[in-house]
């Protein structure tokens, strides 16, 4: 079994770049991508602790829903942005300051 | 052993790697090759830790859904001039602050931690996927039902909210 440290220290290093990205990038479709990674971190600990007990595949379960909303985030998320850029003609979250056109 | 040894950290590395190249990328276009790459360097590091079928998901949804529909969103909104999409950076030094100050924060404590690993441990590689099939099944087979409601919920709210306004006025 591969050392539990280093997929502790691969999600802290994931969930950071997500944060970082979330808030600096001047793109909606770009903040959905931080967002990805974000989820993904989380993922890559809870597959990390279940190693510490295999017969129960509790992790893995969590993992697998996890993944199944991040879809339904990503699905969701793009249409909003979609729907956005027709509406104002952009992408950029912070031009959006009203709530009607 | 060794061989093994070196395939996680190469993951490992090429993992972390596109993953804080995707903070200087300023084409959108890029970042999500970059995040995929980083997604299927994930998809092989579950296989080393015993998890085949979430591997396999992650590379199925992510590389094959996920992977579209973000190409399909860079590509609907940038501009028809031609020139590729430039993303700009704003609060820099907030966000910079921020993420890199949670990072010191849980390798702090992350390295105090001592978890007690039970290396005699070893899961059954040839019941794994039988057992999770069992298990999806019985114990957790609400949850697997709320997932189902929860994907044809968002199919429906997709597909409405990007249904255009001409539509809606005929």
């Amino acid at each position: 079994m591969f050392p539990l440290q280093h997929f502790l220290y691969l999600g802290a290093l994931l969930f950071s770049v997500g944060l970082i990205i979330v808030i600096t990038k001047r793109n909606a479709i770009m903040v959905l991508l931080g967002i990805e990674l974000m989820l993904n971190a989380s993922n890559v600990n809870l597959v990390a602790f279940n190693q510490l007990n295999p017969s129960a595949l509790d992790g893995q379960f969590f993992a697998l829903f996890v993944i199944i909303v991040a879809v339904s985030e990503a699905a969701v998320g793009l249409a909003l942005v979609l729907r956005v850029y027709h509406d104002y003609k952009t992408s950029v979250p912070d031009e959006l300051n009203e709530l009607k056109d | 052993m060794n061989l093994l040894n070196f395939i996680f950290y190469f993951l490992e590395s090429v993992a972390a790697l596109s993953a804080v190249s995707m903070i200087f990328i300023r084409n959108v276009f890029y970042g999500a090759l970059l995040l995929i790459t980083c997604l299927i360097a994930l998809a092989g590091l579950y296989v080393l830790a015993f998890a085949e079928f979430i591997a396999v998901t992650q590379i199925l949804i992510y590389a094959g859904g996920i992977l579209v529909v973000i190409i399909f969103g860079i590509m609907l909104t940038s501009k028809i001039s031609g020139k590729p999409l430039v993303v700009e950076h704003a609060n820099l030094f907030s966000g910079t602050l921020a993420g890199l100050s949670f990072l010191g924060l849980l390798i702090y404590f992350l390295s105090a931690q001592k978890f007690n690993v039970f290396s005699t441990a070893k899961p059954l590689p040839e019941a794994s996927l039988h057992t999770f099939g069992i298990e999806l099944m019985s114990d957790f087979i609400l949850p697997f039902e709320i997932a189902g409601i929860l994907l044809l919920i968002a199919l429906i709210g997709a597909a409405v909210i990007s249904s255009s306004i001409k539509s809606k006025k005929v």
